[in-house]
């Protein structure tokens, strides 16, 4: 038997290196890929908890999240390629017109 | 040792592995195909909590449709690797950092919770997180969210259309 801890640590270093992502990398679409990475740490998340209370509660919050992260995915690369339409690159630092 | 725990260890550790290439890896093709594998191998981490039905849809949803959206966007815009390194800035040290210092207050905590699992029943464990269970709970108790999330789903699908045809 696998203590809940374990999976509830690796959710937790997968969160974190999915906020890394996000921080530090400059591709719009890799900074995406890395959200995706965070959500997938939340799911983790919930379907450890689902197994520690044995209440399948959890599975349907996963659920939810995967199909609201398939429309994020969808709105989020649409936007991509209008701004690659405009500005000709995916780069955050090429994105400097709301900047102060 | 038994077989669970080895199974668990080899799942972690090759979805971490995953991981680390889809933040690090140069060129965004990579990136994606390492985000597919850290799929397939976080579904394997499903089945062993038993969530049968999570992991079916993480390799439908996750690795099947959202995966290929994000590969068809990069052959779309032709993105090759980036062309430099990015220095490392203050902003970005400072990102790690609190990286670091996020997952050390997430496992001062969860070290704190209770480790065992629950013990269900043969009767609860037959059950638990098949594609029966789960259908019942949502089309009955979860209706409304349900049906919110399809309507999200089809708004997010005519916004995406709006959003990236030069013309309409």
């Amino acid at each position: 038997m696998v203590p809940i801890t374990y999976y509830l640590l690796l959710a937790a270093a997968l969160f974190c290196m999915g906020m890394f992502g996000v921080l530090v990398r400059r591709n719009a679409l890799v900074v995406f890929m890395s959200v995706e990475l965070m959500l997938n740490a939340a799911n983790l998340t919930f379907v450890s908890f689902a197994r520690m209370r044995g209440d399948d509660l959890g599975h349907v919050s996963a659920f939810f999240v995967i199909a609201v992260a398939a429309a994020e995915a969808a709105i989020g690369l649409a936007i991509v390629i209008a701004v690659f339409r405009s500005r000709g690159s995916v780069l955050l630092e090429d994105l400097r017109t709301m900047k102060h | 040792m038994n077989i669970e725990l080895i199974l668990f260890g080899a799942f972690a550790l090759l979805t971490l592995l995953s991981a680390g290439t889809v933040i690090f890896a140069r060129s965004p093709i990579n990136s994606a195909m390492a985000l597919v594998s850290t799929f397939f191998f976080m579904a394997g981490i499903y089945v062993l909590l038993w969530a049968h039905t999570v992991a079916v849809m993480q390799v439908l949803v996750y690795a099947g449709a959202i995966m290929v959206l994000f590969l068809f966007v990069i052959m779309l815009l032709n993105l090759g690797e980036s062309p430099t390194r990015g220095k490392p800035t203050v902003a970005r040290v400072a990102g790690g950092a609190a990286t670091v210092g996020l997952f050390a207050v997430l496992a001062i905590i969860l070290l704190k919770l209770p480790a065992e699992p629950a013990t269900l029943s043969a009767e609860a464990q037959a059950s638990f997180g098949t594609i029966a269970t789960m259908g019942q709970v949502i089309f009955t108790k979860w209706l409304f969210p349900f049906e919110a999330v399809s309507l999200l789903l089809l708004v997010a699908m005519v916004g995406a259309v709006v959003v990236a045809k030069s013309r309409i």
